[in-house]
């Protein structure tokens, strides 16, 4: 890979910011219409943000509207905009995007470019009460009508009984561990120390205390991954509003900057053909951020990295700097240098202080961003991170997406 | 969708009561070499005939060398488990677990890898750089055969 940090003429992103953000009621089966979570993040991020919602002139969301799996979706950009009457002036709904939070990354860029001044950026799942009371290995991909033949890279696992990324992954973390000596008995504190950060969140689905022992005793999915190695699907909508920087005046609190973005995909685009397996494209788009910023990993204090596997979390660690290529499990031993009292200790970063999506809930990349945020405003409760001297952080990661998806963000308050 | 496995699997395991419930691929012209080289006990693979590069999953230009003239041609069927899982969930009606997902790597080309399964030992036996070789599992439906390539220890009785 070329050194192409003296090739970053312009950066963009700085001409944006983080001016509010909303969720929905987060929950399991609460059985409520997208649209209607959808509205309700959105109306509440507008409020947050001190806007009107006339000032909205943009929308940019992940996935779009797909009826496929049940729950993945379910409101595009036009639902939304129909159903609150928007003039728009740029808009944007797919998947073919750098992870989740791409969605994200494109309302950036449309505020920079100046073709929209307010995008609001939203992601809404329904995935537990699509399941019902099926469970989650009820839903699989490729399965139905002409679907029954798979296509485009499923064609490349579903035939082998490998239809979720619990499989794909469970395959780099196994090779991680055998190149590294990563184990088990230290991956488990991705979960734990998750868990514990949900106990003082109020919104997080899974709040009672886990033990290091019941992780190790839980029934395994896909070796070395066990079910508390997987996050939990959930229903609810987290709302992301994207403004102009020199929007502040108008704006009922100090946005968040946006300092760095990267999107990167420097590697073959598939779970399987990446060149390192023992990480994913999630290393270049970590590369690609920390290419165009002077900041290092050493400043960031809060980082809420993916985690649909907590697997992909080590790896995000790893990618971003804050511990080397290989060294993941050892960082993460014990949760000292992860816990949320770390925010702000040298060699340390507070690590998914709401829970993650593996005790919060999946909201699918979104949440990573929301939480980022909401902690550099202050705003977040009993599980606020301080630094040493009783001030609030003051950068933060948001990173979402795993296997050929990923895109990062490097925060900083006012 | 929580049922529509099930009903898949009766729509396409009518014609192959023995077999599990497994989602096939769609076969087309760019692909049909690798899906039903297997007829012929061929694991084919497109190959660049002007640089010799290996293309896998299927283009039609060699990234090597940009070469147009790409056509399929057998591999000697080894290969070398890079990594793999045990898996143990049950995802498909009659596809029991544990069953081994592999990625192996060919010895034609260094990075020339595929995700299978290895079959032929017992789940526990399965282990990092194990040599292995390719087998064929024909599923036939209504759309004409596949052939899964799957594989086995190249010690396998």
């Amino acid at each position: 890979m070329s050194d192409r940090k003296s090739g970053w003429t312009r950066l963009g992103e700085r001409e944006a910011v983080i001016s509010g953000v909303g969720q929905s009621e987060i929950g399991r089966r609460i059985y409520k219409d997208p649209l209607g979570l959808t509205i309700d993040a959105t109306l509440a991020a507008v409020e947050h943000a001190g806007l009107k919602l006339s000032d909205i002139d943009g929308i940019s969301t992940y996935p779009g509207n797909l009826n496929q799996p049940p729950g993945f979706s379910g409101v595009g950009v036009v639902e939304l905009q129909d159903a609150l009457r928007l003039d728009l002036n740029w808009f944007c709904g797919g998947m073919e995007l750098p992870g989740q939070l791409g969605a994200v990354a494109n309302a950036i860029a449309a505020v920079s470019t100046g073709l929209a001044n307010h995008v609001l950026c939203f992601r809404t799942v329904w995935e537990a009460s699509a399941q019902g009371d099926q469970g989650r290995a009820s839903v699989t991909m490729g399965g139905g009508g002409d679907a029954l033949r798979a296509q485009g890279f499923l064609q490349w696992t579903l035939p082998f009984g490998a239809p979720s990324a619990a499989i794909w992954i469970a395959m780099m973390a196994n090779l991680h561990f055998h190149k590294y000596g990563t184990t088990r008995e230290q991956l488990a504190w991705i979960a734990l120390n998750s868990r514990r950060n949900a106990e003082v969140n109020p919104n997080a689905i899974y709040r009672e205390p886990m033990t290091h022992a019941e992780y190790m005793d839980v029934r395994m999915i896909s070796d070395p991954l066990c079910l508390y190695d997987c996050d939990i699907p959930a229903d609810g909508s987290t709302a992301i509003l994207v403004s102009r920087a020199d929007s502040s005046d108008d704006l009922a609190r100090e946005p968040v900057r946006v300092q760095a973005v990267g999107t990167a995909l420097r590697g073959r685009p598939s779970w399987d053909q990446f060149d390192d397996l023992t990480t994913m494209a999630l290393r270049d788009a970590a590369a690609m951020m920390w290419e165009r910023t002077d900041l290092k990993p050493e400043d960031v204090h809060i980082a809420e990295l993916y985690d649909g596997f907590s697997f992909i979390t080590l790896s995000w660690l790893e990618a971003l700097g804050f511990c080397a290529q290989g060294e993941g499990g050892a960082f993460i031993e014990g949760a000292e240098r992860i816990k949320r009292e770390s925010c702000g200790v040298p060699g340390s970063v507070a690590l998914n202080t709401h829970g993650g999506q593996l005790s919060a809930g999946r909201l699918h990349g979104f949440g990573f961003m929301h939480e980022a945020c909401t902690q550099l405003w202050g705003e977040a409760g009993e599980r606020q991170c301080l630094q040493g001297d009783g001030s609030l952080p003051e950068v933060a990661v948001a990173a979402a997406g795993g296997g050929p998806l990923a895109s990062s963000f490097l925060l900083t308050s006012g | 969708m929580s049922d529509q496995g099930a009903a898949a699997s009766s729509e396409t395991t009518s014609e192959t009561p023995d077999l599990p419930f497994r989602v096939m691929p769609a076969v087309t012209v760019d692909n049909e070499h690798f899906w039903t080289g297997g007829e012929h006990g061929e694991l084919r693979i497109l190959r660049c005939q002007a640089c010799g590069y290996w293309i896998h999953p299927p283009a039609p230009i060699c990234p090597q060398c940009m070469g147009r003239d790409v056509i399929p041609e057998p591999t000697s069927g080894l290969a070398t488990v890079l990594t793999w899982t045990i898996n143990r969930q049950p995802w498909y009606p009659n596809l029991d677990p544990p069953y081994v997902v592999a990625i192996v790597e060919l010895p034609e080309q260094s990075g020339l890898r595929l995700t299978t399964n290895v079959v032929g030992l017992d789940p526990e036996e399965i282990d990092f750089g194990l040599e292995v070789r390719v087998t064929f599992l024909e599923y036939p439906d209504s759309r004409g055969s596949v052939w899964l390539p799957m594989f086995e220890p190249v010690n396998h009785v």
